[in-house]
């Protein structure tokens, strides 16, 4: 293990970092340590000058409330999920199939169509910006959720079939050979040998792409406008300029509309890693 | 799920057309709907884009053809070249965080109680919306409410408004993209660290070698696949800051702070009037500086390709 593991230091070293640990780490979240303690103070706070102090009074239930009372806040978390929600569906299937197609089989022009994907996913926004944004316009899905989801299921589709296809070559050919001798159909071979194995591809895939696409907020206000069909990311800026200067109503929406990838996150954790962190090991 | 290789009935003998040509079939198959999805959405449009960057478009009238006139006036935009040149120290500045995410996985990399929550802890940033990240640094350097000025207050350092000062305001936005970027270059290091082989290590320790001779020597080699991606998803996140422009200064003051990334964005979509084959010519800039890496990375994925 490197560095030296603290268990073979000194006593004073392994209490020095033991110490260190706590204090690094505050100092590492210190800016969202400063917008969670607005969260919960009470207006009257800022207007006194009381920015670091104890919270006079404890306003975190009314401040956080408010948020869902008094803002379009529900609305545009709802949307979020409304956007989220069928894009992670749609990319994994989609990819699911493309990655099998990419990984099992050997077929002229599979590396090309592979490199495609890869090439594709790395692609900047902007050169598909003004396309995408006409076409959506054409087909009636401007400043709606689907025009918005069906952009993001082709976008991810690029990225997840990497994973998938390298997943997939992983995987023992034996099985797939052995179930073909059976005279197994290939669409039952991708159903019922495959598709299992890919269990946990699909789980850590669906975390990171969860993430991906909540956070999301260029597309967002390229292809939506409104309360309507606009995901937390951009509604948020509508929330900052309802509560103009209210450090502590922005700061409780923006820590609602940071919640839910940060909970999906500490709840899948290994997979959520396993995804992003795939091919850093050898 | 059980394994129906087992319990399935023997089948009929091949027939049909299907069955003669399966093997062939099936991955086109397999591959349309997802080849179509991408090709509507990401490959035509790149290819549409050249093409709308030679007309002058509002987006809703007649386009009209005018060659090359876009790229030449692109030339003359002082605009972009602050854009450009911002993403020149996004660029740069950015890399730091391979360094810094390395330095923080070694220094977690231990095994004393509650440290699985610590390593969550410092990633976490990076699950985080950026447009969140951005919202919490601007009002954490906000001069009248923000903890930055109280903070190097503390060492004498006069009260500073980063985000209203030209000269600053780039380097303020970039390090707060370096906040998350540094949680994923560190949690990339851990996991590569994790699989370090102990035996070289202690073998080196043996040897006599500790502290930087080991890093570099025995630690880092066994990194590299690591420290590639950490390169790859670097470089890619800095040429698409975008969202952290737009949030924290809008590309203000005076414009100080575009990025070509958002620059794009405010030509084609201003409230002055859509520009979108001005907008069009700009991203194409963008796209052929993204261009090099993406054709680096592929090059490299077919030599393991070949290799493998």
């Amino acid at each position: 293990m490197f560095p030296t593991p603290v268990e073979r230091r000194s006593a004073a070293v392994q209490a020095g970092y033991k110490a260190l640990l706590p204090f690094a780490l505050i100092l590492w979240l210190l800016p969202l340590l400063m917008v969670a303690l607005f969260s919960i103070k009470p207006d009257a706070d800022f207007t006194q000058g009381n920015l670091w102090g104890w919270p006079s009074t404890f306003a975190g239930v009314e401040n956080y409330s408010r948020v869902f009372t008094d803002s379009a806040m529900p609305r545009y978390l709802l949307n979020s999920v409304f956007i989220t929600v069928p894009t992670v569906i749609g990319a994994v299937a989609l990819s699911c199939m493309t990655g099998f197609a990419l990984g099992v089989y050997r077929f002229r022009g599979n590396i090309w169509i592979f490199f495609m994907f890869v090439a594709g996913n790395f692609v900047p926004f902007q050169i598909l910006m003004v396309p995408v944004r006409d076409l959506t316009v054409n087909m009636g899905l401007y400043d709606t959720r689907l025009g918005l989801v069906l952009f993001h299921i082709a976008f991810q589709t690029g990225f997840c079939t990497l994973f998938m296809r390298n997943f997939i070559r992983a995987l023992p050919r034996e099985l797939i050979e052995a179930a073909r001798v059976e005279g197994v159909s290939e669409i039952r071979i991708f159903w019922y040998v495959v598709l299992p194995l890919m269990r946990p591809a699909i789980a850590a895939l669906s975390v990171l792409i969860f993430t991906f696409i909540w956070n999301d907020y260029f597309w967002a206000v390229v292809l939506t406008q409104g309360v309507e069909s606009q995901p937390v990311t951009a509604g948020i800026t509508a929330f900052n300029s309802q509560f103009r200067a209210a450090y502590h109503m922005m700061s409780a929406g923006s820590i609602i509309a940071a919640l839910p990838p940060v909970m999906m996150f500490f709840l899948m954790q290994k997979h959520f890693i396993a995804g992003l962190t795939l091919g850093a090991v050898k | 799920m059980a394994a129906p290789i087992i319990t399935e009935p023997a089948p009929p003998p091949a027939r049909g057309y299907w069955r003669r040509n399966q093997m062939r079939l099936a991955p086109w198959l397999f591959l349309a709907p997802g080849i179509l999805f991408f090709a509507v959405y990401v490959i035509l449009p790149i290819f549409q884009s050249f093409h709308i960057s030679l007309y002058r478009w509002d987006g809703l009238g007649e386009a009209r053809y005018i060659g090359l006139r876009n790229y030449e006036r692109l030339l003359e935009d002082q605009a972009f070249y602050t854009s450009l040149w911002n993403n020149v120290r996004w660029l740069v500045l950015y890399l730091l965080a391979i360094p810094a995410g390395l330095f923080i996985a070694l220094f977690l990399n231990q095994r004393v109680r509650g440290i699985r929550l610590y390593k969550s802890l410092f990633f976490f940033p990076f699950v985080i919306s950026q447009v969140v990240v951005g919202l919490v640094f601007a009002w954490f350097y906000n001069p009248s409410i923000g903890l930055l000025n109280p903070l190097i207050g503390l060492f004498g350092f006069g009260p500073v408004n980063i985000l209203g000062n030209p000269n600053t305001v780039t380097y303020g936005i970039i390090a707060a993209g370096l906040w998350p970027q540094v949680a994923y270059c560190m949690i990339l290091y851990l996991t590569g660290l994790n699989a370090v082989d102990p035996e070289q290590v202690e073998a080196a320790r043996l040897d006599g070698a500790k502290g930087w001779k080991m890093l570099w020597y025995v630690i880092l080699p066994q990194l590299r696949p690591a420290t590639f991606i950490a390169v790859v998803v670097t470089v890619i996140g800095a040429l698409r800051s975008f969202d952290m422009v737009s949030v924290m200064t809008s590309g203000g003051p005076f414009g100080s702070s575009r990025v070509l990334a958002y620059y794009m964005f405010e030509v084609s979509l201003s409230e002055y009037g859509f520009r979108m084959g001005y907008g069009a010519a700009i991203a194409v800039v963008l796209f052929l500086i993204m261009m090099v890496y993406i054709a680096f990375f592929l090059w490299r994925m077919w030599r393991e390709e070949r290799g493998g």
